[in-house]
Order: C-alpha cells, then structure tokens, then sequence
C-alpha cells in the first residue's frame, strides 16, 4: 500500500549508488574477490587438506598452549563430535572463513580506533558509522555484497567484515582512551615522541581491552557467517541454511551444534590471550 | 621578547603566566589582566592559573603549595610545556618554553627538564630496571650503557637488586623511588616532581622527604616540588609560593611565610604547622647576655653573673668564639683557691648548637641542660641563646602580625615587640644537682 502524505524513494537512491559503484569500481571489486578467494583457499586448504586427527591435535594443542588441559580435553572431544556428526568439512570450511574475516577486521578496526582515541574528530566520524554497521540487520549487507561480488565464499566474507568492525574500532578506542594519563604524560615528560607513546606505552596498556575486542570480533564473525551460509559462502552456515529450508531436523542440530562448539572454542581461546596478557601487566 | 639576562641566571623562569581553560581562554585572560576576578571571568572559562611570576635559581628547592584546585598541578605542567600556556613566557635557561613546541620541546624535556609524578606513572609492563631507563632510551642512549646507568641510579635511590622485578610487585614508596630514578637518569637539571609523595604513607613519606632533601644536597639539582601539605613544604622549601585560586599569594622562605604569613589566607594555613621542624635556633635565639672573655679572669666573670643577675656566664676568647660555660659556683670556688684562670673550670665546651637547627632538635638538649643552650654561627662564634622558654614560647600560635615572640622569664617580663630589649640569658637557675660541682 502506498503512502498517502510523502515517500521518500531512499531505498531507490541506494540502489542507483550501488548500480554506479558496480559500473565504475567492478575492477575494484574484483581484485577484491580475487584477494580473499586467495586468501580464503590458502587457510582452507591447511585445515582440510590434513587428515582431521592432526588439526583437531594442533587445535588442542594450542589450546593447552594458552589455556590449559582443561580445554585441550575440551576441545578433542568437541571436535571428535563434530567428527561424529559429519560436519568436519563444514566446520573447517567455517573456522577458515572467520578467520580470515576476523583478520582482515582486526586489520582494519585497530587502527581505526587509535585514529579516533587519538582525535576527537576522527571519533565523532568513526562512532555513529560503527554504530550504523552494528544496528542495520546483518541480511541488509548480503544483498549489495551478492552484487558486487557474486555468490560464492568471498561475499560472505566482506559481509562478515563488515558486521565485525564495530567491536573492534570500539574496543581499541576505549582502551587507548582509558590508559592511565599519568602514564602517558610521563612518556610525554621525558620527551617521547607521539608514535613512540603509541608504540610502548598505549598500545601495551590498552591490550586487554584490545584483546576483548578482538574477542568480540571473532565471535561476531562467527554468528555472521552463519548468516552467509545463504549466499552460498558454503561452510556451517550453508548446512543450516539447507537445514532451514528442507526442514530438516537432524542436519539442523547437528550443523547448529557444530556451530555451538566451534564458538566456545573460539571463544575460550582468544579470551585467554586477553586474560594472559593482562597477567604480565599487573 | 624582552629576555633580561641577568647575572645570576635563573634555571627557570616564569613570566606574567596564565592557563585558562574553556571556550574563549584569550579572551578571559585580557579581562583578568584588566583586573577581572576569577569569578567575572568564568562564563569564558576556568582561570587555573593567574598571572604567575617566579624565578628559580639553579640548585634551589623550589616548593609550590596549594590546595586542591590552586592551579598547582596546573602550573608545574606549563613549566615543561605539557600544558600550553594561554599567555606569558616560561624560560628553562634562554630557550621559552611557551614558543616552540613539537621535537624543540621534547628536546628540552629529555636535556632539561625531567618530571616525577604523583602516582609514580611507572609502565606496568616493564622492569623496575626498564623503567628507570626509560628516559635515556627516549634519549637514544644504547642499551648497554643506560642499564648500567640505571643501576647506578637504583643503587642510588635504595633499590639495589629490585631491578627485575615488576612496579606491580613493589611498594608505593619503593615505586616512588623508581620514578625518582627514572628522572635522575636523564641527568636534567631541573626536576619537577608533583606531589610526588602525597600517595605515601606518612612515615615512608618523611623517609623520602629526607632522601630528597640529602640527594638535592648531592646532586644540586634544580627541583620544583608542589605539594597540598604545609609541613612538606617547609622540610623542602628553601622557598615557598603559596597558590590561592590559580593566584600566587605569597613567596618566601619557610621562615618569612611562618613568621610574615602576606595574607589571612596564608596564616590560616601557617597555624597548623609543626613549628618545631621549620623554625631553626637562628631564627628564634636571643642575644646572649651574660657572656665573659676568657682572658678577663674570675673577677671579671663573678662581676658580670653579678650586674646581669645570673648564676651562669658564657665564655668567649678574643675571636668571639664560644668556648664554654662557668657557673657562679665553680667561679666563687676558684677565686677562693685565690685561682684567676677561666680554662680549669670551663664546662659543656662543645654543648654549642648551630644556628640551622630545627627546634626539634633542640627539646632533648635544652631538658638536659640547667642553662640556655649557646647558639654558634658556622665560624664557631656564639651569636644567641636559646632558654627553655624561649622555645616552648616559639612553638606557641603566633598570631600573623606578630613577629617577635613574647618571651616569659620567672620574675620579670622581658621581650619586646621590636626584639632590640635584650632579655636575661639565664632564665632558669641552676639547680643543685648539676654536674660540674666542686
């Protein structure tokens, strides 16, 4: 039903924006597919290609490294079940694609929010931008991505980046801004210069804040790409997608609880980097 | 601008200094030199400090003492540039201060100027060793040799063998001492330490003090040390600027501020200070009356114990220099041994006590002995007498006009407002018991 008073065609606007972006910057974009296809197929190819006992060792080896035994025993049996389940594949495919989503946002979130800790401006920029990518429903980002860059792993990449940069930018900038004052004008005092205050001072300071962001970039990533199991980014995600739409019981909780554990792990992991960098802090 | 040199150049230099915080801080500050309160001028925005004005000299502890909101904090930061000032100058040697900025301005800061803070602002994640070096590594000075910088400089501070642990593993107190080191290392010549033991326990906190007080004696640096306590100051200042709402009320030596507070302000403050640590035997001591030379003989000393009314008498030789002290008693003895000669019945020759010694000092002395204590200048030579009223006089609350103290002798009133009278030496007779007795 149309409206009565007024319409605004804002939609139609971003629509003939995206046609020019795909008229003008395709050659952009493609060697942007190409990067992450590479990029994407390269970590694939070392979670899958070996057989699944010898990354589900290195798995939990590295999470003795940084954890403890705890999760090591933790992590064999979840990935053994996820074995079981016959999602191994899918969960690879998965666990490769947060990955390089989560390194490329890590990438471009950090020194985003150092440039706004930094300038008050930068931030005034940098907040609401940030807050539009985190509020707008995770779908929205699937239809222009689809367009610019097909079906296939590498949209469902960008739309990951995207959804993930928030925490990141955030975290790094409450981190920096919280560093101790005292600190940093004695960096100051003995005549330190901007970068190297940055470099040994802040950025040290701020790394459990940093890494919590990280954390949460990981995590966001994952949930996402789950989301882009719909443009055919394959992976978990595509299980479930397929689940949802054939009603399929079984593959849905099996692929939803694959999802579940490859979470904890992630999540566990990289939340121990925070917590053990803090440790030699204090 | 105008760079008057004068002979004996200040280390430092602050010049007609105002910060202004807010939306319009130039604004603000042309109406506070139009004679503007602080209060006129806040719609344009917080006046932290107001027309300040000082010089320090090379090797002077310099104290700056406020409350909180003085503008003290305010003020130590323009003077390595941490803050820009709104207007005025502040010079380290020739260069100012106020008009370079970017890598001129940290050269100055890692050559000149070196600052310790308030809540040490150690990096956690650093060694102790680390953090005392920090500074020369900004400087650029080679691993080797700024390691065995800072342990020397440990070594100096009374951290010997502290130097791998991490700050979070030590003390308030030893983690003050690492910034303490940590400025020492760069080797400036003026340090700026901002209330740099007000996050200390009071008796770590009188430990650093004195540390302080006997490194500065070492090592002459320039120090600009604010603080919120008046006791501090005093144990430090070889001058105090008292800081009132962003504006400097007084200058002056601990002794000028506690006897000749400027304002009311100033001696409501003063009331409260442990007069004992501040005020020295110099500054409270009377002329000595009954006081006999040596080389006049027995007589001579009985006569002057006689016209002065005192049981005791000083001794000087012909330099002025004090010598001992005779009693009436020991005197009469001699002269009825038909003796002449002062030396054989000198008593308590080195019971003398200069004139820089804190009253604190003093109590124990002054409780020990049955006559004042003889006061000596640096060369030997008796200048004063300290009795035991005076001293329990001197600790009175003085009121701020007053500056002479009222001095109460047994039997008479003595004291004067102009201090020209003088008062009897021996207030207090000796008594039966004292030693020395033949």
């Amino acid at each position: 039903m149309a409206n009565d008073l007024f319409r605004i065609p804002v939609g139609k606007w971003a629509e003939s924006a995206l046609d020019w972006v795909i008229d003008n910057l395709g050659v952009f974009f493609d060697g942007v597919k190409a990067f992450f296809a590479q990029f994407y197929e390269g970590l694939d190819w070392v979670l899958t290609a070996p057989p699944f006992w010898a990354v589900i060792v290195v798995l939990a080896a590295l999470a003795f490294w940084l954890k403890g035994w705890k999760l090591a025993l933790g992590s064999i049996v979840g990935f053994l079940l996820i074995y079981g389940m016959n999602q191994w594949e899918n969960a690879m495919h998965s666990l490769a694609l947060v990955l390089v989503a989560s390194v490329v946002a890590v990438i471009i979130s950090v020194p985003l929010g150092i440039a706004a800790a930094k300038s008050g401006a930068v931030s005034g920029v940098v907040k609401p931008v940030m807050d539009f990518l985190q509020t707008m429903p995770a779908f929205v980002y699937l239809i222009p991505v689809l367009l610019l860059l097909g079906i296939g792993p590498v949209p469902g990449i960008v739309a990951t980046i995207i959804f993930a940069l928030a925490p990141g930018a955030r975290f790094t900038e409450l981190g920096i801004r919280s560093v101790d004052s005292e600190v940093v004008e004695a960096g100051q005092a003995f005549g330190a210069s901007p970068m190297r205050i940055l470099r040994q001072i802040q950025i040290p300071l701020a790394m459990p804040t940093i890494m919590a962001g990280i954390n949460q970039i990981i995590m966001l990533s994952l949930s996402m790409v789950v989301i882009a199991g719909m443009v055919g980014a394959g992976g978990l995600g595509g299980a479930v997608y397929a689940a949802l739409t054939g009603l399929n019981t079984p593959l849905g909780v099996e692929s939803g609880l694959s999802v579940v554990i490859l979470a904890i792990f992630l999540d566990r992991v990289t939340a121990s980097l925070s917590r053990s960098k803090q440790h030699v802090a204090a | 601008m105008n760079s008057i040199t004068g002979p004996p150049s200040p280390a430092l230099r602050v010049t007609n200094a105002f910060k202004v915080f807010g939306r319009k801080p130039q604004e603000a500050v042309r109406a506070l030199k139009d004679g503007k309160s602080r209060k006129d001028v806040a719609p344009m925005g917080t006046a932290a400090v107001i027309d300040a004005s000082f010089e320090v000299k090379p090797g002077e502890i310099f104290v700056v003492m406020g409350l909180s909101g003085s503008g003290k904090s305010t003020l130590i930061r323009m003077l390595n540039g941490l803050l820009p000032m709104t207007s005025g100058s502040v010079h380290v040697g020739d260069t100012d201060i106020s008009k370079i900025s970017g890598k001129r301005l940290r050269q100055v800061r890692q050559k000149s100027v070196s600052m310790v803070f308030q809540h040490f602002a150690l990096l956690p994640h650093r060694t102790v060793l680390e953090n005392a070096a920090y500074a020369l590594e900004i400087q650029g000075v080679g691993k080797k040799k700024r390691t065995e910088q800072a342990t020397k400089m440990l070594e100096t501070v009374g951290l010997t063998g502290w130097g791998d642990k991490y700050p979070g593993q030590l003390s308030g107190g030893m983690q003050q001492r690492v910034g303490l080191a940590r400025a020492l290392c760069s080797e400036t010549d003026i340090l700026l330490m901002d209330e740099a033991f007000s996050a200390l326990d009071p008796l770590i906190r009188r430990d650093m003090q004195e540390q302080l007080a006997s490194l500065q004696a070492d090592l002459g640096k320039t120090i600009i040390f604010i603080t919120h306590d008046l006791n501090e100051a005093m144990f430090l200042g070889d001058r105090i600027a008292v800081m009132r709402d962003g504006e400097i009320v007084q200058i002056g030596t601990p002794d000028e501020i506690l006897t000749n507070p400027a304002t009311e302000y100033v001696a409501s403050f003063v009331r409260d200070v442990d007069r004992t640590r501040v005020l020295t035997a110099g500054s409270v001591m009377e002329n000595p009356r009954a006081v006999v030379s040596i080389s006049g003989g027995a007589r001579a000393a009985l006569l002057t114990m006689r016209q002065q009314q005192t049981s005791g008498a000083f001794v000087i030789d012909r330099h002025r220099n004090f010598r001992g002290i005779v009693t009436d008693r020991e005197v009469m003895a001699l002269v009825d041994g038909a003796g002449s000669d002062l030396t054989e019945i000198l008593t308590r020759a080195d019971d003398a006590v200069s004139t820089e010694t804190a009253l604190n000092d003093l109590f124990g002395r002054s409780v020990e002995s049955n006559t004042p204590l003889p006061v000596v200048d640096e060369k030997g030579r008796l200048v004063g007498a300290v009795a035991r009223a005076t001293l329990l006089a001197a600790l009175g609350n003085v009121p701020s006009s007053t500056d002479a103290i009222q001095i109460v002798v047994p039997g008479q009133t003595a004291g004067s407002d102009d201090g020209s009278q003088r008062p009897e030496i021996f207030t207090q007779e000796p008594s039966g018991e004292a030693g020395g007795t033949l």
